[in-house]
C-alpha cells in the first residue's frame, strides 16, 4: 500500500494550532522586553533620522500630482516595511529555532498535532508579532500627528495582511534552510532589494524603467500602494488589484511553504 | 480485525521500509499486550527509531499495517488515517529531548498538556503527581538549564503521561544517562507496567531490556532475528554457562584440545568465550593454565544479543 500522499495536497485545516500559537505566546510573554525593543525601536529610530533629517532637505514629494510631506510619505511606506521585516525575522530566525536546532515542533508532533497546523501557527504567529510591531508604531505616529486620517482603522488590518504575506513567504526559505546563514540571502538578495524598489523611501517613478516592471510584481509595492493613501485619508487607486496582489502572495506563499515543509519531514 | 480475538493493544504488520536501495526495515510484524513491556533491542542502525516513526505515522511505510486497538468496544484505528486519535492515546518519549528550554518543568506540562485540547484546569490537577512522579517537585518553577540529563530525561517521560496515556513510546530512554539516573528511570518504567501501562521500548542496554521487558524482540538489519521472554531467548538460543578466558596465550586455546570442552567457541580481541552446558571439566582443564585469567558466568543476553547479530562494530553506525 504504497499510497503516498501528494505533497501539494491542500492544507488539512483545523484549530490544532490554538495551542501551538498559545505556546509562541507564552515565550514571547517572557521575551517581551529585548522582543519589543529590536522590534519597535528600530523602525521608529529610522523613521524620525530619514523622515525629520532628510525631510528637511526634501520637504514635499510629488505623488500623482499632489504635493505629500516627505515625513508622511515616508511614514505610510516604512510602516509596510517594518510590517515586512518583522514578519520575515520571526518567519526565518525563530521558526528554524523551533524547528530545526529546539527540535521543538518535533515535540508537538508526538502530540495529536499535525504538520499542517504547526505550519500554520508559526504564519500566524510570526502575523501576529508583526501586527503588535506595527500598531505600537502606529500609536507613536498618532502621537507625532503624522497622520490622524479615520482611514489608518482600515490600514490596520491590511497591514496585518502584509504580515501574513511576508510571514508566508519567509516560512518558503525556512523549509529550505540548511541553517542560518541561508538566510543571510534571502535578507540581502530579497528583502533589501524589495525595500528600495517598493516605493517606500521614495516614488518608484524614480526608478529605470525595467526595475519599474519588477517593481510592479513585488508584494511590498502591493502592500505600499494600497496603504499609503490611507494615510493621507484617501482611497487607493487600484485597490483591488492591490489586494488581491497580497491575497495571491499569501495563499501561494503559504502553500509552497506547506509542501516544502512536508517534504523536508517526510521520510 | 476481531478484537475478541485479538487481545493487543497495538499491532504492526508486515511493515517495510525503504530508503533508496536501502531496505531499513524488512517485513516486520508484532504487536503488545495491554500491560506488557516490548523491548525492541538491536544495534545502531537496525531500524529501531524508523519502525518507532512508522508507528508514530512521523514516516510512512512502503507496506505494511499500524493498528491500535484502545478497547472498551472502541473500534480499530490505523496508521496513518488515524493518526490523530491514535496520537491521543499514546505517550511518546523520543531519544532526543524536545522539551522547550523557554520554560520551567511545570509550563512545559501545561504546555504540553493543550496540545491534547485538555482544560487547563485538569492539565494542572495533574502537575503535582506528575513532578512528583519525575522527582522534580522540588524543581517545579526551576528554568530547563537548570536540570541534569536525568531529569530532563525525567521530565521528558512526565510530559508522555499527561494524556494519561493506554500506551508509551519510548526510544531509548536512558542513552546518555549515568547510573544513579538510569537506576531511577527505570524504577519509575517499572512502576509504570505495575499500574498497567503498555510500554514498547527500544534500547541497546540488554540489563535495560531484562529488567523491564516482558517480551523482546531481536531486530537486526531491519528484520526480526527471533522474539520471546528473555529467560525463553536465552534458554532456546544459548548454552547455560559461559566461561572467558583472558591473558598472555589466551587466544591459542580456541584451537586447542579445549575447545572438545565446549559446545561453541567465540574469539572477539583478546577474549576467548566458551559456550557449554556444564563447566566443570572446562574449568578444571584450565586450572592447568594458572597464567590466564578466567570468568564463570551465566549465559545472558549480552551473549544472545553477540550471537545473533554479531561481534563486528557497525561502520555506519
Amino acid at each position: 500500500m504504497s499510497n503516498t500522499p501528494s505533497l501539494w495536497r491542500a492544507p488539512r485545516l483545523s484549530m490544532r494550532w490554538l495551542p501551538v500559537f498559545r505556546r509562541h505566546l507564552l515565550v514571547w510573554r517572557k521575551l517581551l522586553i529585548p522582543s519589543l525593543v529590536g522590534n519597535i525601536a528600530e523602525p521608529l529610530i529610522t523613521l524620525v533620522a530619514f523622515g525629520y533629517g532628510l525631510g528637511a532637505l526634501v520637504g514635499q514629494v510629488q505623488l500623482g500630482g499632489v504635493a505629500v510631506p516627505y515625513i508622511l510619505f515616508l511614514a505610510s511606506g516604512s510602516i509596510c516595511m517594518s510590517a515586512m521585516n518583522a514578519a520575515s525575522f520571526e518567519a526565518l530566525y525563530s521558526a528554524f529555532s523551533r524547528m530545526h536546532v529546539q527540535r521543538t515542533w518535533d515535540g508537538i508532533m508526538n502530540a495529536p498535532i499535525q504538520l499542517d497546523d504547526v505550519l500554520m501557527a508559526e504564519m500566524l504567529w510570526a502575523a501576529f508579532k508583526s501586527l503588535f510591531t506595527i500598531s505600537v508604531i502606529l500609536l507613536v505616529m498618532l502621537v507625532l500627528d503624522i497622520s490622524h486620517s479615520p482611514m489608518l482603522l482600515l490600514a490596520w488590518p491590511l497591514l496585518g495582511l502584509v504580515g501574513i504575506v511576508f510571514s508566508s513567504i519567509a516560512l518558503i526559505f525556512n523549509a529550505l534552510a540548511k541553517g542560518y546563514d541561508f538566510f543571510t540571502y534571502y535578507f540581502t538578495l530579497f528583502l533589501t532589494p524589495t525595500m528600495f524598489l517598493s516605493g517606500v523611501f521614495f516614488p518608484r517613478d524614480q526608478l529605470p524603467g525595467f526595475m519599474q516592471v519588477i517593481s510592479e510584481f513585488l508584494p511590498l509595492t502591493a502592500a505600499v500602494e494600497l496603504i499609503r493613501p490611507l494615510f493621507m485619508d484617501q482611497w487607493p487607486e487600484h485597490g483591488l488589484r492591490h489586494l488581491a496582489v497580497l491575497l495571491v502572495y499569501a495563499v501561494g506563499g503559504f502553500w509552497v511553504a506547506l509542501a516544502l515543509t512536508r517534504k523536508r519531514f517526510k521520510s | 480485525m476481531n478484537r475478541d480475538t485479538s487481545p493487543s493493544i497495538f499491532s504492526v504488520r508486515s511493515l517495510s521500509k525503504r530508503y533508496g536501495s536501502t531496505t531499513v526495515v524488512n517485513d516486520l510484524s508484532f504487536s503488545i499486550a495491554p500491560g506488557e513491556c516490548l523491548g525492541v533491542i538491536g544495534p545502531n542502525g537496525a531500524g529501531k527509531t524508523t519502525t518507532i516513526r512508522m508507528c508514530l505515522g512521523l514516516a510512512t511505510p512502503d507496506a505494511g499495517e499500524v493498528s491500535f486497538f484502545p478497547g472498551g468496544g472502541a473500534p480499530a484505528l490505523q496508521m496513518p488515517a488515524d493518526a490523530l486519535a491514535i496520537k491521543a492515546r499514546l505517550g511518546i518519549v523520543s531519544q532526543f529531548d524536545s522539551l522547550d528550554p523557554d520554560f520551567s518543568c511545570a509550563e512545559n506540562l501545561l504546555v504540553f498538556g493543550r496540545y491534547f485540547s485538555m482544560p487547563d484546569a485538569l492539565i494542572k490537577s495533574r502537575i503535582p503527581q506528575l513532578l512528583e512522579f519525575a522527582s522534580l517537585t522540588h524543581k517545579a518553577d526551576a528554568k530547563l538549564s537548570e536540570l541534569s540529563g536525568g531529569m530532563k530525561r525525567r521530565l521528558s517521560l512526565a510530559r508522555a503521561l499527561v494524556n494519561d496515556p493506554q500506551l508509551l513510546l519510548l526510544d531509548e530512554p536512558t542513552t546518555g544517562l549515568d547510573p544513579q539516573a538510569r537506576h531511577l528511570m527505570w524504577e519509575r518504567l517499572q512502576r509504570l507496567v505495575q499500574q498497567g501501562k503498555s510500554i514498547l521500548l527500544t534500547t541497546h542496554f540488554m540489563d535495560e531490556a531484562e529488567r523491564l521487558c516482558n517480551r523482546l524482540l531481536v531486530l537486526d538489519h531491519g528484520k526480526k532475528m527471533t522474539e520471546g521472554t528473555p529467560r525463553d531467548l536465552i534458554a532456546n538460543n544459548l548454552e547455560p554457562d559461559v566461561v572467558e578466558v583472558y591473558g598472555q596465550g589466551a587466544l591459542a586455546l580456541a584451537e586447542s584440545p579445549l575447545k572438545a570442552l565446549a559446545a561453541r567457541t567465540e574469539v572477539s580481541g583478546e577474549t576467548v568465550f566458551f559456550y557449554t552446558q556444564d563447566a566443570k571439566a572446562l574449568l578444571a582443564a584450565l586450572a592447568d593454565y594458572p597464567q590466564l585469567r578466567t570468568l564463570h558466568r551465566p549465559a545472558n543476553l549480552e551473549d544472545l544479543f553477540l550471537k545473533l547479530t554479531g561481534r563486528q562494530i557497525r561502520e555506519d553506525a
